[in-house]
């Protein structure tokens, strides 16, 4: 599904991402953690190339996105993303944030979109706020109105970038509750969080990355019972 | 304030007024009216065409300046200068009376807009490049992680929401312009301040028509500013 080939990013001088190399599974809930500045959130944003890789590459379903002939936009329909600050389009309601992509992307019809839109909202729990405007929403019911909106374009993958960092703690669970019901029904998903409980029994994977590599991956149990490297263990003490 | 007043500046002031023959003055007004309506309606004219060029001209330029293209950024840029780097009255000369001699004759009233419009353009072109900029970067990532296009996002996603934020400076601007209009009065554009010129240049009443003249361009800007904080307004609703 999504394949990762010697991964370099640079912040001018600065290497944020060294050689990284990994090979993500359809169906497969991988999550990402590491200490802050690790590259993790980095990693993420190149996998639909919001941010431009230095070298190496990214496949997604066999397609390589570091590449002038790719049409990124049409990759991007396929990869779902979730952000850390929501990123809502204020100007729009809850239902128009999550029908404009279709509309106007993948040029559906707007009743059709509709109908898709409300049966995200159903699932995402809020139904309700269809007609109102992000603003008058709280922070867990605008995530979870973001994720609707990526889950719209009916994406094959979904990345989530630290997507309960910026929210207050009641409110994590009824985000994380919409991820787990996602991961359930098999959705290939990529989460960079800090939310050890979710990446121990959500995760499939977990990918412990530390000064721009990955230190060390494995299933939760093995990553969080008997981490092997140094680095690892160091960082598990300092949050667990 | 303890202004004491004298009866001797009283007693002048009194005979000041006296002195004002207001029959001549309002018989002068009465004259002079029909020419100032119809200034005003040329000033109007020239300004709402030179708003539109101005709007075209500075999203344009707005949306060149934020490109990632560099030779677009730099022709904009550069356009930026020159426009705002010039007196107006100097632009308008040029277009006027300086292209004549390349052999390209604009009529009075096509180079006060082309002047206006082109000028406006350019600050214009500032307000909303700083309208843009001021849309958090998020907006822009989140319209393409959908997968929309950079032009896609920028219709639906950033400009609008630019829109709500420059109104308020773009109206500042066009008041500016409304007023700055009044120089197109010297390449023979019959507008409010021409036509107040040539009132004076028969009644010598100066004083009274400039009076008269300005009173007009107080009443169009107070209209439009009344129309600017409305739209704002309305806008805002949504938010």
């Amino acid at each position: 599904m999504i394949k990762i080939e010697s991964l370099y990013k640079n912040f001018g001088d600065l290497e944020v991402l060294k050689d990284i190399n990994n090979q993500i599974a359809a169906g497969e809930v991988v999550v990402v953690i590491g200490p802050s500045g690790s590259g993790k959130s980095t990693m993420l944003r190149c996998l639909n190339r919001l941010e431009e890789i230095t070298s190496g590459q990214v496949y997604i379903e066999g397609t390589p996105i570091n590449n002038n002939e790719t049409n990124i936009n049409q990759i991007r329909q396929k990869v779902g993303m979730v952000f850390q600050q929501f990123n809502l389009f204020p100007h729009k309601t809850s239902l128009e944030n999550i029908t404009l992509a279709p509309v106007k992307v993948k040029k559906m019809g707007e009743e059709q979109a509709k109908k898709i839109a409300y049966d995200l909202l159903d699932k995402v729990g809020l139904k309700d706020k269809a007609d109102v405007y992000p603003n008058q929403l709280s922070g867990g019911q605008k995530q979870r109105i973001a994720i609707a909106r990526a889950l719209a374009m009916q994406p094959e993958i979904m990345l989530f970038d630290e997507p309960t960092s910026a929210l207050d703690p009641e409110m994590v669970g009824e985000v994380l509750e919409v991820m787990r019901d996602l991961a359930e029904e098999g959705m290939t998903m990529v989460v960079v969080t800090h939310e050890m409980g979710f990446a121990r029994e959500v995760g499939d994977r977990v990918l412990f990355m530390d000064e721009g590599r990955i230190v060390e991956e494995g299933p939760p149990k093995q990553i969080f019972g008997e981490p092997q490297e140094e680095r690892t263990k160091d960082f598990l003490s300092k949050i667990l | 304030m303890s202004v004491s007043y004298k009866r001797k500046d009283v007693e002048y002031l009194l005979g000041f007024l006296d002195a004002v023959n207001w029959q001549e003055i309002y018989l002068s007004l009465a004259e002079a009216m029909p020419f100032l309506l119809k200034g005003s309606l040329m000033t109007i004219k020239i300004t709402t065409i030179s708003v539109g060029v101005g709007i075209v001209l500075g999203v344009l330029i707005g949306l060149a300046r934020v490109s990632n293209n560099k030779i677009v950024g730099g022709i904009a840029k550069g356009y930026i200068e020159i426009f705002r780097g010039t007196p107006l009255l100097v632009q308008l000369f040029i277009l006027y009376y300086g292209l004549p001699s390349l052999g390209l004759n604009l009529t009075p009233y096509f180079a006060a807009v082309l002047g206006l419009g082109l000028n406006s353009g350019a600050y214009v072109g500032e307000i909303v490049r700083g309208g843009i900029e001021s849309i958090d970067v998020g907006q822009m990532e989140a319209a393409r992680s959908v997968g929309m296009s950079y032009g896609q996002a920028m219709r639906y996603i950033i400009l609008p929401q630019a829109v709500k934020r420059i109104i308020p400076a773009l109206g500042n601007e066009f008041i500016a312009l409304l007023k700055d209009s009044s120089l197109v009065s010297v390449i023979a554009v019959k507008d409010l301040t021409r036509q107040g010129r040539l009132i004076i240049s028969r009644t010598y009443q100066s004083f009274l028509i400039f009076l008269a003249v300005a009173f007009f361009y107080f009443v169009m800007v107070f209209i439009m500013t009344r129309i600017v904080n409305y739209t704002e307004r309305k806008l805002k609703v949504s938010d």
